[in-house]
């Protein structure tokens, strides 16, 4: 349903529609442990460098546990069923054949602040939205932005490292 | 996306089906506000240098304005094939139209990585169906 005035912003309507959300977090998180899992397997440690190669690693996980945290919400949401074993081959088979993005620190930077601008939207929608949703409005906020706080960091260590590799 | 580009983007197809100036009542109508918000929001187009407004004709597209409208089409074409070919979204129009405004293009483009979007895209876009021609929107549609 649209609202009134110019604006097309729209508040998260249902517990469906919050839980395509999160499930589209899911696959960001899944793109970006693949990606992590991808640069250290196709480069060598030594080119990578430590810092780099724990930063891989530390994306890698930090991204599976997001996905964990967002699944335990959908789970108790009422949502479609999506077949993830299928979207990680995706992901991994789409890996080789993409190259808009160069440079692993580069990259590592996109994943975070894509990942912080897709939380950030999702709790300025969820926060003007007045629907009860099955999972708790608190316990759900809480979440995302502990997520998204953890995508911020993120991206300030990348940038960082990008600073010190110039 | 942002209400601007759903806007600019809303024109740009408006004008394809026309093949001419879009009224400010088939915006409305298209993006389901007021009139009086479309004519708002058409308004500030113009000033931004996006669009001209002729009175009694409508609403045309600048340059400017086309390739923003048609670089939203491309995000909101991502977000339909995401939820078509990845999510296997059987509502899949509905659900993009949905989710559109919390979707922004850095996001899509992440999106765009792992699908089989077209060169020509978005031109393959078909405006009456409100889907990319290339998809199999006869599955997806529910039968009469």
């Amino acid at each position: 349903m649209r609202g009134d005035g110019v604006s097309l912003s729209y508040p998260v309507a249902s517990d469906h529609q919050l839980a395509r959300l999160l499930q589209i977090g899911m696959v960001l998180e899944e793109v970006v442990e693949a990606r992590a899992h991808k640069h250290h397997e196709t480069l060598d440690e030594e080119e990578l460098g430590d810092e780099i190669v724990s930063l891989l690693g530390e994306a890698a996980e930090e991204s599976a546990e997001h996905r964990r945290r967002l699944e335990e919400l959908v789970d108790e949401l009422d949502a479609d069923p999506v077949a993830y074993g299928e979207i990680e081959k995706l992901v991994a088979a789409r890996y080789e054949s993409d190259t808009d993005f160069d440079g692993v620190l580069y990259d590592q930077l996109c994943n975070e602040e894509t990942a912080y601008k897709f939380y950030d939207d999702l709790i300025t929608a969820i926060e003007g939205s007045d629907v009860r949703f099955t999972v708790g409005r608190e316990r759900l906020l809480s979440v995302l932005r502990a997520i998204r706080e953890e995508e911020a960091e993120g991206v300030e260590e990348v940038t960082e490292l990008m600073e010190d590799e110039t | 996306m942002n209400t601007q580009d759903q806007y600019l983007k809303s024109i740009y197809l408006i004008q394809q089906q026309e093949n001419g100036p879009a009224s400010t009542g088939a915006v409305a109508d298209r993006l389901e506000v007021s009139p009086a918000s479309a004519n708002e929001m058409i308004g500030k187009l113009e000033s931004d240098g996006l669009a001209d407004h002729e009175k009694y004709e409508g609403v045309s597209l600048t340059d400017e304005g086309i390739l923003r409208a048609s670089e939203a089409l491309q995000t909101y074409c991502i977000i339909e094939r995401f939820l078509h070919s990845v999510l296997e979204v059987e509502e899949f129009r509905a659900e993009a139209r949905q989710l559109e405004s919390v979707i922004d293009e850095t996001v899509a483009e992440r999106l765009d990585t792992i699908i089989d979007r077209r060169e020509r895209c978005p031109d393959c876009f078909d405006a009456e169906t409100d889907a990319c021609e290339l998809l199999d929107v006869a599955e997806s549609e529910p039968a009469d």
